[in-house]
């Protein structure tokens, strides 16, 4: 019965997320009609069907949305795997990707490329920027917390809320003195967005977020029971350390490479294995694919309405997930 | 058949602080045989739940070794251990919403590879414990909403699914209604396996367990039968404590009445 109920919800969630991966194609500045994203993909993916469009229309959604929206896809479902399994070894509700210090880091990263360094790789210089001090400020983290050869929850929690702090004092000491045409482009890339999306690009936040849902996937077990307590996995036969030690470095790796392609996008990793859990209760072989499709489905809408609320701009869409995740979810509280 | 031996264990607690001498052991000796029911008492702070963490390898003993049959613990994997030990704590997992069946099927969390599913005998093996601590229909059932006494019979469930050797229970009995006390050392007493456990109740004690250690200030100062163990000059001396001790008229074993001044 359960196993049905589960079986059909998996099915139904993935058919909508092709769903919307299509759909949200036709959004953005230019309208581009279904059929003819329609048309396009085909063509694409399988060279079938007559072209019948404008090498605009092509350009738009071949090469800036398709991406934009994978881009979405990937960052939704890792951002919502990372935050269900930080709740569940931290045991604290309130865990999300960002508390670990590590987006402090990546934001550190970044503003001392965007102010001091310039371009020196190109495109990817952000990113790579972001993503060393992404990985610094985790071995700081890692470095502070553990003691005696322990890493509880708790002390991992504390430094990472205290590196972050400290991390963003120096970014934000460096935006304060550094100059302010600057600044806006730091303040882009710290309210997040997917404009950096490109074919080019996709290859490792891909390779990340699905290994990662591998790796955590084999982890389902020894997630159950560490989140019922570091005593019960010890008596479960866990090296609850190990397992804490192995799901934090994942979780910040991840974190890491999606921050620093998408910039701090907030909600998603906090709210969505939430209400994933309110849909399939929190065992973890469950739990964690059903989080990753719902973070893929939300946030691929959410950046249709970042890139046509305010079009042509772009909204940053972290301001989207935070206006349009936290009304959601009071309306969800009201309701119960 | 095997069973478990504490030698000469001692233990301190970590980061405690210089001057504080409870809850460390000293020289504890203490053995439990195949099938054989053993309690731990000793006042509150005596090392009672120190000693038990050493017996299920989640505190490491300075000194001193913990074995399994011809095996010491501490040279085996925490995997292995828990194919063979099974532990009811005082810790519920409440946080996050699971299931009774899901809580249950934890059980078996030692004997699974990282993909491995759940099989059919598996669902066999929890629906069974589920059934046996009278908890069957209960599967579906949010673990959080449950009594402190169901609770505490779902982790002993998922004890049983572990399929374990050897049983270690801390204070199984707190917060418990005296029908379900009564129910659960009943039931541990007809599973036959080794069984070593802290009791706070001494008249439970004295009905349910084969042999008594008495802990004290981290050492063992007394063992033996209910009988040799439960005297009044002991309950006077480790205890603080004033008190008659008798026959229980149905059952035999020794009945301790405690002399309270209004």
């Amino acid at each position: 019965m359960m196993a049905r109920r589960y079986a059909l919800l998996l099915i139904g969630l993935g058919a909508l997320l092709l769903v919307s991966c299509v759909v949200s194609l036709g959004f953005g500045p230019a309208r581009v009609p279904v059929e003819v994203v329609w048309h396009i993909l085909l063509s694409k993916l399988f060279g079938i069907g007559e072209v019948n469009w404008s090498a605009g229309q092509e350009h738009i959604v071949w090469l800036i949305r398709v991406p934009r929206m994978l881009l979405g896809a990937l960052v939704g479902a890792g951002l919502a795997l990372i935050g269900a399994v930080l709740q569940a070894v931290t045991r604290n509700p309130l865990a999300d990707p960002h508390l670990l210090g590590v987006t402090s880091g990546a934001t550190l990263g970044a503003v001392i490329v965007v102010l001091h360094v310039g371009e020196i790789v190109g495109l990817l210089t952000l990113p790579i920027a972001a993503f060393i001090g992404a990985l610094l400020s985790m071995l700081l983290v890692l470095a502070i917390a553990s003691r005696h050869g322990r890493l509880d929850s708790d002390r991992l929690l504390l430094c990472g809320v205290a590196v972050s702090f400290v991390m963003m004092a120096v970014a934000n000491t460096l935006l304060f003195l550094g100059d302010h045409r600057a600044s806006s482009a730091v303040l882009f890339w710290m309210l997040g967005g997917l404009g950096l999306a490109r074919w080019e690009l996709l290859a490792i936040p891909s390779a990340s977020v699905l290994l990662g849902l591998v790796l955590l996937l084999g982890m389902a077990r020894p997630l159950n029971a560490l989140m019922a307590g570091e005593q019960t996995a010890v008596t479960l036969g866990l090296n609850a350390r190990n397992v804490r030690l192995r799901v934090f470095l994942i979780a910040s790796l991840m974190t890491g490479v999606l921050v620093a392609i998408s910039g701090s996008i907030g909600f998603v990793g906090l709210m969505i294995p939430h209400i994933a859990r309110r849909l399939v209760g929190a065992e973890h072989r469950r739990l964690l694919p059903v989080s990753a499709l719902l973070g893929s489905v939300f946030l691929v809408w959410v950046d249709v309405a970042a890139r046509t609320l305010i079009a042509p701009e772009d909204l940053p869409i972290g301001v989207a997930t935070a206006a349009i995740g936290g009304l959601f979810f009071i309306g969800l509280m009201r309701k119960r | 058949m095997t069973r478990l031996t504490l030698t000469q264990l001692a233990w301190t607690p970590l980061g405690h602080g210089h001057c504080h001498h409870q809850f460390q052991l000293r020289d504890a000796n203490l053995h439990v045989a195949a099938g054989e029911f053993v309690g731990l008492i000793g006042p509150n702070g005596s090392g009672k739940t120190s000693l038990l963490r050493c017996a299920y390898r989640f505190s490491k003993p300075e000194a001193g070794a913990v074995h399994l049959g011809p095996h010491s613990l501490w040279q085996q994997s925490p995997r292995w251990c828990a194919q063979r030990i099974a532990v009811v704590l005082q810790e519920f997992p409440d946080a996050f919403g699971l299931t009774v069946d899901e809580v249950v099927a934890m059980g078996r969390t030692p004997h699974k590879g990282l993909f491995d599913g759940d099989t059919e005998a598996d669902r066999q093996l929890a629906r069974n414990a589920l059934q046996s601590v009278g908890l069957s229909g209960f599967e579906d059932h949010a673990f959080a909403t449950l009594s402190g006494g169901e609770k505490q019979r779902v982790i002993l469930a998922r004890a049983l699914a572990q399929q374990p050797e050897l049983l270690i229970l801390d204070e199984p009995t707190n917060h418990l209604d005296p029908r379900y006390q009564l129910e659960l050392l009943q039931l541990v007493k007809r599973l036959n396996i080794g069984t070593l456990a802290s009791i706070h109740d001494l008249n439970l004690a004295a009905a349910f367990c084969d042999r008594l250690y008495v802990i004290d200030h981290g050492k063992i100062i007394a063992s033996g039968t209910p009988r040799e163990v439960l005297t009044v000059e002991l309950l006077r001396d480790v205890f603080g404590v004033a008190a008659l001790i008798d026959d229980h008229p149905l059952s035999g074993y020794p009945r301790i009445t405690w002399i309270t001044r209004p």
